[in-house]
């Protein structure tokens, strides 16, 4: 099963390269990884998506937990959460097919954020359904250049991750 | 406040956090550090001969005193030799700081003149690592360090020194910290109480009942409690490898170690029980055999680990207690103490019943061989009985190191030193360096074999500068004596590159060329007495190269893909 494991992690030199190779040490998969500052600038917030059955998921969290660089960590995917990714592509877009694609566009809620006579570029966010949805929509044919940010999740309701 | 410079604020801290030893070998990168060393007397550093010598005295020096080892080297291959002797003591969860030398700052990531890069190359097998990033870190690094390797489950932890850190025109304020708080490392300070309690009522209602202890025990300084315990229940126990003097050996509970080459009592009574208590150990594949499902079929499992990752990882706890060993323990004691329910003698009686049949198997026997040839055990026995069972003994890896751990028995806890998790050739002498430094007029001895041995005869020379009165037992079969065991098991008995008799050195001449002295024994009826002679050379290393038979196979060894029953006892027999 696909889980979304957000990390708060120490902002200091090494400390990405601490999780990303654990991951490879344990033969864990990592499917996506963003990481950013937080508003706290001595942490970070690390979100991994992974899978496994419970006990390899178990094993992850563990190990994360072990690492000294990991503050805190929350399996978002344990409870309700939201979850989104967002999106640049750009795409071949002239003649007819314009007016067809900014209708699609509209559809799944992206903008379009720069064109040239041939090219639109467009913006999506949403859950990754979504926008593997919108590049199908689309049509492989069309579609030029893809930049995915990777998931970022977080807790439904009052629940946080934060110190 | 005192003005240090970064080398000499290193060398201090060290001090101020009670190091006696620093193992190491000087370098370019660590000239500072090395200079602030020449300048003070606090802290005796041992110039070993070559920087993975360094890594293995410094964790034997842990091992046999439960305080961290320390190790210096400088940047490039002073650091990667010493990866090898880190990986080791990760492996076996040993306190350990490795300080390595690193080119200056500015020269980090310019493929500079032995740069490596050692935060790199050892993250995955630290505890934790540390990279200075100027001279004002330096104290504050150091605490952190020693506080992350000593405490929780312990393991490595790598400082990295760039050379400009310690540039001795810079000074600093050296004050050093009395106390470190990490929020993101924290230490369980005790066990849950109701999953203790939990496992009192399963450990109370056991019928078969075994107890399963690994070097987490002697880690956690819980061996007291645990020979407490299972004295209080009667029940019987075995150790693994690492756990080997967490409980006295000579005692008639103790069913000896389990394993692969773990006596067939242990193996039996592991596989038929019904409630399995573990503490401090980690169902290891040399543990379990490589099949997990086929293990402990109809045990109720409980598992204490200070390591909520040791937990179910290989197999599933039915009560996990995630805490340390020792207050563990005491509150079991405690519960068991209130508890309204007893043993069930009845039961019990049974079962030990049962494992006396099984002891009567005798499995660890040896028949004395024809025309005066030495078997490998002979001479183990015979150093167990001349060191009445109280020396410190260090093991390489292979046949021999399970011939010690199944024929020395250990009373003591830190005195069998042995690479168990790694199972790193070339550990054992330098080992038995740390061992004697650390008790210097206690018996180090180191068996070993010839394979081992030469992989760090370099650290002779170490000896003669010390003088450090090591005794080493080469169980010399003239061959790589686990892999010809495989092979003749496995391999249609086709040596492929493990045999070298026409190669080897004179070992007697050797441990001369270094000033020390050899014995040679090549008869059992001699093995006592020229033993004895040598144990008696209380001043001197002596190398004794016991000649023994190079037909010899460890046994029981477990069958490959078997449970834990499943057992080759002889050349001969099976189960």
């Amino acid at each position: 099963m696909r889980h979304i494991i957000s990390v708060l992690l120490e902002n200091e030199p090494g400390a990405l390269s601490r999780v990303v190779g654990l991951f490879s040490q344990r033969n864990y998969n990592i499917d996506s990884l963003t990481v950013a500052p937080t508003e706290d600038q001595s942490l970070s917030r690390l979100t991994v998506t992974t899978s496994g059955d419970d006990a390899r998921i178990e094993q992850i969290t563990k190990h994360l937990n072990k690492l000294v660089d990991v503050v805190k960590l929350v399996d978002l995917t344990e409870g309700a959460h939201i979850e989104r990714e967002l999106m640049l592509i750009k795409v071949k877009a002239s003649g007819a097919q314009r007016a067809e694609i900014a209708r699609t566009v509209d559809i799944f809620r992206g903008q379009i954020v720069d064109l040239t006579a041939t090219v639109f570029t467009i913006q999506l966010t949403g859950a990754g359904e979504k926008l593997d949805a919108f590049i199908a929509a689309l049509g492989e044919s069309v579609v030029l250049e893809v930049a995915r940010t990777g998931v970022s999740g977080i807790a439904r309701g009052d629940k946080t991750l934060a110190l | 406040m005192e003005q240090l410079s970064g080398g000499e604020a290193l060398i201090r801290a060290l001090h101020d956090e009670g190091v006696e030893f620093l193992f190491g070998y000087p370098g370019g990168a660590v000239l500072h550090i090395y200079d602030a060393l020449f300048q003070q007397d606090k802290v005796e550093h041992i110039l070993v001969r070559h920087e993975q010598a360094a890594t293995h005295a410094a964790d034997g020096y842990a091992r046999a005193t439960g305080k961290p080892g320390v190790v210096l080297v400088t940047s490039g291959p002073g650091a990667t030799n010493a990866i090898t002797g880190i990986a080791t003591a990760y492996m076996d969860s040993i306190p350990m700081v490795v300080i390595s030398g690193q080119v200056e700052s500015r020269m980090i990531g310019s493929d500079a003149f032995q740069e490596t890069d050692m935060v790199g190359v050892s993250r995955p097998i630290v505890k934790h690592s540390f990279m200075v990033q100027s001279a004002a870190d330096i104290p504050a690094v150091v605490k952190k360090a020693f506080h992350i390797a000593s405490t929780g489950r312990p393991g490595p932890v790598v400082i990295d020194v760039p050379k400009d850190a310690t540039d001795p025109k810079l000074k600093i304020d050296y004050e050093y910290p009395q106390d470190i708080k990490l929020r993101s490392y924290q230490v369980p300070s005790k066990g849950h109480s109701g999953q203790i309690k939990k496992a009192v009522e399963v450990l109370l209602g056991a019928k078969r009942p075994m107890i399963y202890t690994g070097g987490g025990v002697i880690q956690g300084e819980g061996c007291e409690e645990l020979t407490q315990l299972t004295r209080t229940l009667g029940y019987p126990i075995t150790n693994t490898l690492m756990g080997l003097g967490a409980y006295p050996s000579t005692d008639k509970q103790f069913l000896g170690m389990l394993g692969m080459h773990g006596t067939y009592e242990a193996n039996m009574a592991m596989h038929h029980c019904d409630v399995l208590l573990a503490v401090g150990a980690r169902f290891d594949d040399r543990v379990t055999n490589s099949d997990t499902s086929k293990f402990c079929p109809d045990a109720t499992i409980l598992h204490v680990d200070i390591d909520p990752a040791a937990i179910s990882k290989t197999v599933t706890a039915d009560v996990p207690i995630v805490g340390p060993v020792q207050s563990v323990l005491r509150e079991m004691l405690d519960q068991l103490d209130k508890s309204d329910q007893s043993v069930d003698d009845q039961a019990l009686k049974a079962w030990w019943k049962q494992i006396d049949q099984w002891r009567e198997k005798k499995c660890l026997a040896v028949a004395p061989a024809e025309g005066g040839i030495i078997k490998p055990q002979q001479a183990v026995q015979a150093l167990y009985e001349l060191s009445e069972g109280d020396a410190f003994i260090s093991s390489d890896v292979g046949q021999h190191q399970m011939f010690a751990a199944q024929h020395y028995g250990f009373d003591k806890p830190r005195r069998w030193i042995n690479s168990g998790g790694l199972g790193t050739m070339g550990f054992g002498f330098p080992a038995a360096m740390g061992v004697q430094l650390a008790f210097p007029d206690a018996l180090s001895v180191c068996v070993t074999g010839e394979g081992s041995f030469m992989m760090n005869q370099q650290e002779f020379a170490t000896c003669m500068q010390y003088g450090l009165p090591i005794k080493i037992v080469c169980l010399n079969n003239e061959a790589l004596g686990m892999v010809k065991q495989w092979q003749d098991m496995q391999y249609g008995g086709r040596h492929s590159h493990s045999t070298y008799s026409e190669s080897l050195p004179d070992f007697i001449k050797l441990a001369e060329a270094y000033g020390h002295v050899g014995v040679r024994i090549e008869r059992a009826d001699e093995l006592h007495s020229k033993m004895k002679e040598a144990l008696a050379m209380k001043d001197k290393l002596v190398f004794i190269d016991v000649l023994v038979d190079p037909t010899e196979h460890v046994y029981p060894m477990a069958i490959k893909g078997g449970a834990m029953k499943d057992m080759v006892l002889s050349k001969t027999e099976r189960t």
